[in-house]
């Protein structure tokens, strides 16, 4: 499988993704200029975490009109994998390609910490690998990602199993204590309706790598890499 | 002809607007335990050429709509004047 990183004015987790998926996981990468066009006939395609264009009016706001966008977009409405971590999440909400939108924490602090996260859907290419009875461990670091959805929108996303991760305590339950931004229901992550769209604020790429301590987001890029030997195989 | 745009974007009322809550608690601290509810937005001007003022007036809406305002979570307002 191909992956294609796309690189904003103020990316900053984008050489993480890239060193996992380069490094660790031995896959194709290509970095991918916002102003570019060309999407290298990637087969997946991820928005990495930072501060893009500084964050300024909205997080991912600026960043949703960048000239690869368009051909991003296109790719995704025509069923290509699109992921989107933190920023990148922030970014496919104003893109309206996912449901819903990233609030200020309220805190209005910049969070930075160890979150615990419980899968929900199992049916997606980014978590079909990742055990659904055991709580992952996964860094969360941002100061706007409290989702935010109206009721009707969460209607769908519940009945449509759309929500990825919900932000849990170490033994798995769903409290408001384990909640680390106020996001409604504790979701941590959603997919769109096709399931080739997702987004999570929590850092999976900081916690793949043994060096690091923590390899509990392993399982997320491996569930990409599975998916595609299954195809293949 | 020239026209200056005065935008006002605002948090929907249903959203937790923690900057707001927190200017309000302050204004105990001055003595101004009247004032409740504050809620703080973001206030946008900028200059629009068009032949008119309904065609600079199409123009702001769409680039509120699309860019300087996010609908899910807020509403926005202007005025248009000549500059």
């Amino acid at each position: 499988m191909k992956f294609g990183v796309v690189i904003f004015p103020g990316s900053n987790c984008d050489h993480d993704t890239i060193y996992l998926l380069r490094n660790t996981l031995g896959q194709e990468v290509v970095e991918l200029w916002h102003k570019d066009h060309d999407l290298q006939n990637c087969d997946f395609i991820i928005l990495p975490g930072g501060f893009s264009y500084g964050d300024y009016l909205r997080s991912g706001a600026i960043a949703r009109f960048s000239p690869i966008m368009r051909e991003v977009i296109s790719f995704a409405e025509n069923g290509g994998y699109l992921l989107g971590i933190c920023n990148g999440f922030q970014i496919l909400c104003e893109a309206g390609l996912l449901p819903g939108a990233l609030l200020h924490n309220p805190s209005r602090k910049f969070i930075c910490t160890n979150s615990c996260l419980k899968v929900q859907a199992t049916d997606t290419i980014v978590t079909a690998q990742v055990d659904p009875d055991r709580p992952l461990r996964i860094p969360v670091a941002h100061g706007e990602g409290s989702y935010y959805a109206s009721a009707e929108v969460l209607r769908e996303l519940n009945d449509n199993n759309q929500v990825l991760f919900r932000y849990c305590d170490a033994d798995g339950n769903f409290t408001e204590e384990s909640n680390p931004n106020g996001s409604v229901e504790n979701i941590a992550g959603i997919c769109n309706r096709g399931r080739n769209i997702f987004g999570m604020m929590p850092h999976p790429e900081r916690a793949a790598d043994p060096l690091l301590g923590n390899v509990d987001g392993l399982s997320i890029f491996q569930s990409i890499l599975q998916a595609q030997d299954t195809v293949e195989g | 002809m020239k026209y200056i745009a005065e935008i006002n974007v605002m948090p929907h009322k249903e959203i937790l607007d923690p900057q707001g809550k927190a200017v309000s608690k302050s204004m105990v601290n001055l003595g101004l335990s009247e004032i409740q509810n504050v809620r703080i937005g973001k206030h946008i001007t900028l200059e629009i050429e068009a032949p008119d003022e309904q065609a600079a007036h199409a123009k702001v809406d769409e680039a509120c709509k699309k860019l300087l305002a996010n609908l899910i979570m807020e509403s926005y307002e202007f005025t248009l004047r000549p500059a």
